[in-house]
Formats: structure tokens, sequence, C-alpha cells
């Protein structure tokens, strides 16, 4: 699905990510562990092709496709999809009107014909209940006026109609209580298929007691420090990560 | 952002060509004769020519505003001609089979076929096409609800008393340099007569088009909604491309008596100049209603052409209950430069006045809101709201607002909120992560941006503004 090959960038000159490497197969969920500036967003934000996160060197492909070559839209349409740590309010623009332009742009991508609205608004339908907001969300400005917790549910709605994938999860559990934490995590694991890969960027364990890893990895100083099963995240969480940077150092 | 930006707004402009019909031009240069002459073409009545007499020495004595927040080379008015028509319609065309094929492929490639049009949304289309009305629609049923809807010229011989009684009454004809210059030539233009209590049975359109090299266009519209009538009046424009800058000094009077109300909507998109400023329509406008007791008065427009704008539609809150109001959206792109808004002039007790005005600049464009709300002496419980957004797309780019306030009531009542904003890369981000790319991001998130004012058009004209948006904002990012 996305394999990372040696991958070094830079945020405003200064070096974040150095010689990552990382294979993330079909199905496969990723954590992605780390202190905080270990270079975790970056990383989420140069998959993405967010302007200014700059690859240096490296190379990343993604299902075959040399994926730096790709503009941000473009990776977006391949199925990568990044649920933003900090979702940005459009005011004016509907959720609905965002999401059917991104669906039909994803699906004509793909040679496929655009949805009609009544198929479209269907689906926007079950994917609001499956994270438990309310409808009325569909016909509101992006994000505009919505609470912390309202974004990130609405990042995963957006996830579930996008069928990407492969998704990235920034920091979702970042500001969430635990019953919004719960229906985050049961999106994503009502996502879960044997073509869809995940890549879970969080800083504590928390969030994975819900969404249970293949693998975690720690990130340190931009590369991968450790990599193990999930129970590197139970050891993470009563050893903290600074035993990591010093066997590193 | 700001290399997208660029690349956005250098897209060539949609609507420009040139459709090559003989016409008959007078050579430049203005004079009473020339004003005598263009009377004569129109076979006006002495009193008409008296009208534009007193306009035209008035004119003399007045000055070219020089306040507004633009800048462009001196207009030497003797270097424009002030009369064209297209000639094989010199005899008027009893069906569109009679008209000039030229002229219908010009109107087929803007995207107005008539005969379509006829059949489509209902509209009446009274098409001004340089300054001869071609082709008006849609007169029998009007006629049958009683309302008049016909070039202003031929108001003039039809309607005499009705002309007589309301033209310059609202814009007095020594209003300022333009209306001046307007009252003393102008060409022709709408002429509508809603009568007592009757709701127009369908919305009135008029499309205007500049299609001559070097010519004045001096469009003079005037609206009557006797008491309890009801209007919706639209009004699109589209200009070919050329180098020339071309004048344009419109006037708009419009009078809604007791409990009459008109909503007046426009999409302008007169030729904005190149890239490099080069060419594009000078747009001075005059536009002004006056509300009588409970009346209304709408004015919504959608302002994305036209290289300098001068344009302030106003509402004179007369009667007692009247209510004003104003929505705007004013795109500049490239070297383009606008000051629009408007005035609400509160005389009325319990006025009621609302601005929302929505600007957008791009390129290395100026585009200004200006707003003048005034309460009178005698507006007891006058109430305005102002809403100011501007949004900035790139940093080459100005945004500028000149609220006045006057008020002579102590119980009226004046609100006033301003927003600046860019659209910010993160909002580019999030929706380029969703798969739209640069240009599709910057229209969604622009017409998100003029919302509250689109909502206020009409729904096939909603759309085409929406569209228009989208094609002037082409090479804003890329």
């Amino acid at each position: 699905m996305l394999k990372i090959n040696e991958l070094c960038a830079s945020v405003e000159d200064k070096a974040i990510i150095r010689q990552l490497s990382l294979d993330v197969g079909p199905g496969e969920i990723h954590a992605i562990m780390g202190p905080n500036g270990a270079g975790k967003s970056t990383l989420g934000n140069v998959l993405a092709g967010r302007p200014g996160y700059e690859p240096t060197a490296g190379s990343v492909t993604f299902k075959g496709l040399d994926l730096l070559d790709m503009d941000p839209e473009i990776r977006a349409r391949e199925g990568l999809f990044l649920a933003f740590q900090y979702p940005v309010e459009i005011p004016g623009v509907s959720n609905m009107e965002l999401l059917k332009a991104a669906v039909d742009a994803r699906r004509s991508h793909a040679g496929l014909s655009e949805l009609s609205a009544i198929d479209f608004m269907k689906m926007a339908r079950e994917a609001c209940k499956a994270v438990d907001l309310d409808q009325s969300f569909l016909k509101r400005g992006v994000n505009e006026g919505f609470s912390g917790g309202e974004k990130k549910r609405n990042e995963i709605m957006q996830m579930m109609l996008m069928e990407p994938s492969l998704c990235i999860l920034d920091e979702t559990d970042s500001g969430l209580d635990i019953d919004a934490l719960q229906v985050v995590a049961r999106g994503v694991n009502a996502m879960r298929a044997a073509d869809r890969s995940f890549i879970v960027v969080t800083h504590y364990q928390r969030l994975l007691d819900y969404i249970v890893p293949d693998y975690v990895h720690v990130l340190a100083n931009g590369r991968i420090v450790k990599s193990g099963d999930k129970s590197l995240a139970l050891e993470l969480e009563a050893k903290g990560y600074s035993w990591l940077e010093d066997e590193v150092a | 952002m700001s290399e997208q930006v660029e690349q956005l707004i250098k897209k060539e402009y949609a609507a420009g060509f040139h459709t090559d019909i003989e016409s008959e031009t007078l050579p430049p240069g203005l004079n009473e004769d020339v004003v005598r002459f263009i009377s004569a073409k129109k076979n006006e009545p002495e009193w008409m020519l008296e009208w534009r007499l007193k306009a035209y020495r008035a004119w003399l004595t007045m000055k070219e505003p020089d306040w507004a927040h633009v800048h462009y080379p001196e207009i030497d008015f003797q270097a424009v001609s002030y009369y064209s028509a297209p000639k094989s319609l010199a005899d008027r065309p009893k069906s569109l089979d009679e008209v000039d094929p030229d002229l219908i492929e010009t109107y087929n490639k803007l995207g107005i076929p008539l005969h379509e049009q006829e059949m489509l949304a209902g509209v009446a289309v009274d098409a001004v096409f340089d300054s001869v009305s071609v082709v008006t629609t849609f007169r029998g049923k009007l006629e049958e609800a009683g309302v008049i809807f016909c070039p202003i010229s031929e108001a003039v011989h039809k309607y005499p008393e009705l002309v007589k009684k309301y033209i310059g009454t609202v814009v007095p004809q020594r209003d300022n340099y333009y209306a001046a210059l307007n009252s003393a030539v102008f060409s022709d233009g709408s002429f509508v007569y809603i009568p007592k209590g009757v709701r127009c049975p369908m919305e009135l359109s008029t499309y205007f088009r500049i299609n001559q090299m070097n010519t004045g266009q001096f469009e003079r519209t005037l609206i009557i909604a006797d008491e309890g009538s009801h209007v919706s009046y639209l009004e699109g424009c589209t200009a070919p491309q050329r180098d020339e800058n071309q004048l344009h000094a419109a006037v708009v009077e419009l009078i809604a008596l007791d409990n009459a109300e008109i909503k007046y909507s426009t999409v302008q998109n007169w030729y904005p100049g190149d890239e490099n400023g080069k060419g594009g329509i000078y747009n001075f406008v005059t536009k002004r209603g006056i509300c009588h007791t409970r009346a209304k008065i709408s004015w919504t427009q959608v302002e994305t052409g036209s290289a300098v704008t001068w344009k302030y539609p106003s509402c004179i809150l007369k009667g007692d209950h009247s209510i004003g109001e104003f929505y705007s959206v004013a795109l500049t792109n490239n070297c383009q430069q606008a000051d629009t808004g408007t005035k609400m002039i509160h005389l009325g007790k319990h006025t009621k006045s609302t601005i929302i005005s929505k600007g957008i600049s791009a390129g290395r464009s100026q585009n200004a809101y200006r707003g003048l709300v005034r309460m009178g002496p005698s507006a007891a419980g006058a109430r305005n709201y102002t809403q100011c957004d501007s949004l900035l797309i790139g940093d080459r780019c100005g945004a500028h607002t000149f609220p006045y306030i006057e008020s002579a009531h102590p119980s009226a009542i004046v609100e006033h909120e301003a927003t600046t904003s860019k659209v910010s890369d993160d909002q580019m981000f999030l929706c380029q992560q969703r798969g739209l790319d640069a240009e599709k991001a910057v229209s969604m998130i622009v017409n998100g941006f003029c919302r509250e004012v689109f909502k206020q058009l009409p729904m096939e004209f909603a759309v085409e503004a929406g569209k228009l948006l989208e094609v002037s904002l082409e090479g804003s990012v890329g």
C-alpha cells in the first residue's frame, strides 16, 4: 500500500523527518507515537502534500505510484485521506457541498460517474449517523462553529464518505473526551477492510485501547527508533519516551 | 499560494469577441448639435429635447468627481462617440426571424439564445444591443397584466405623461457629472410601469452589451411601481474584448409608490481589461430609488467586470416604514478598481435599511466599499444594519472601507460591522486534501463568502452569478 524509503523532509528549511522508512501493507493499522516535536504530524502532512512541508530526499510509493510526484488533490483522489488535527472553518461552504464535490472528484478520477444527489445524501446521512453527528451538520458551513469534538467527528464522517485506501489520522484523539473517542474509534473500526490501511498518529496510548494497531512505531528526532506490536504502546505508557531517546543517543 | 493565485488570475476573458454589424455611428465629440441629433434620431418630442439640452448645459458647468478610490487616465469626452445603432435594425424587426443573424449569433455566444429564453424561465427580455433596443418579447402577456415594459425611447412616445412625470425625479439632471452626461445623451434603456396592486407575472430582464468601438454607452432606465404593486427586474451585462477604454455612464431610477416593492438585481460583467490593466470598461453608474410609505426597494448586485467601477445604488426612504436593502458582491482581479457601495437616506419615521457588502480582491486590484447611512431629523425610530466583509486573495491587492454615518435623530439606530479576511492556505489545503483542485477550491471558498448575497438573487441568476465568479477568479490560483 505505502512504502516510505529513507524519506527526509523539511519545514521552513528545518530538517524534521530524517531518513524515515516505513512499509504499510493493505489492511494494516500502524500507530505512530512519539514525544512532542518528533515529527509525527509532519509525516502526515508530507504524505498528504501540504505546501510548506518539503520532502528533500528519499521516496514514497503509494499503490505503486510515486506519491511525492503528485499534487495534493491527486493524492486525495487516489485514496489518501488525512484527518486533520486542527480542521479549519470554511464559512458559507456547506459540508454537503464540499463533500459532494470531493466524492465526485474521487469518483471521476476513478472513471466512475458522479453520484446522484439522492444517492449522495443517503450515504452522507449514514456516515453522520455512524459518528453520532446530527444531519443538520451536513447543511452547516464546513467546521463553522463546530466544537472541537464535532470537528473531529466531522473528519471521520468525511473519511467514511471518501472511502480512502489509506487513512492518516493526525492526533484525532487530542482534545476528545472519552465518549467522543469511542465514537471516533467505532467509526474507524467499522471502516477496517482488507484493502484499506491506517496510519494513526497519536501522542497517547489511550486511543489504541479502542483502535487496536497491528504495529506500533516510535518516532523520535524524525526517524523511527523502535517498532513493535501493540504491547509497545503499553510499555511507552508505563515508561514514557525518554528511555527510548536515551537508547538512541 | 501567491504563485497559484497569479496563475488563476491569468485566463482570457471568456466573453471576448466582437460582432461585425454595420453601424450608424456619430463621429466623436459632444456639443448641442450632437444632443439634437440623438433626439431627432429618436424622433423625440420637443420637451424631451429641451430636457436633454438642459442637462447638457448643466454638464458643461460641472466637474468630474475625483473623490473615489480609483485612478485612471483623464477621459477626453470629446473623443467619445455618442450615438451608434446597428443599421440593419433601423426598421424594427417584427420577429426574431427578421433579426440580423450576426446578432443572434452574438447572443448564442453569450449563452442567451432568445428562442430558448422565450420558452425557458418565463423571462421577458428587452435586449439592448449597443444603443437600440432590438427585440422585446412577451409583451402580450405583460400587457394582459397591464404591465408596461418597453424601451424608454418608445415610452417617450407612447407614455409621455408617465415619463414626463417621473424622469429625473430621483436622479436629477445635475445630480452628478455622469448623470448629467447621461441625461443629455442617453441612448436607450428600459421603461417599466407596474399598475396599482399588480404583481408582475414574470421577472423582467434586460441584457446589455457594448459592441461598437469607441462608443459610450448611456443607458437610462426608469421603473415605476404604482401603489401596492410588485416587480423583480434583472439586469445582466457582458462585453467583448478590446483595447480601447470604453465609457459607460448609466442612470437607473426606481420609484416605489406606497406599499410597492421593487427588487432590482444586477450581474455586471463588462470587459475588465487585460491582466496588465489595458483596456476595459469605465463604469460610472448612478442608480437610485425612492420609497414612499411602506414601500420597499432591494438592490442586489454582483459586480465582476469593468476596469473601473463607480457605482452606489441607493435608496431614499422618504415614506414612513419604508425599507431599503443593498446586497452586493464586488470582485476585482488583475488591475481592476472598484469603488462601490450604497447610500441609505432615511427621511421617514421607522424606516429600515440593511446593507450587506462582500468585496473580493485578487491580483493587484483595489476594491473599496463606500457607504453612507444618513438618518434625517425626522427619521424617528429608523434603523440601519451594515455588514461589510472583505476577502483578499494573494498579497498584492487592496480592500478599503469608507463608511459614512450621519445621524440627526437621537432615536435612530445604526449598526456597522466590518471584517477583512484572507483565503487561507489552510482552507485551500483542506479542499485540496479532499480532492478539489486549487481553482475549484478558491471558487468554492469565495462562493461561500458570498452566500448571503447570492441568496437574494432569483434562482437562475444565482447559478449564473456563481459561475461568473468562478470564471472571473480563473488565474487567481494555479
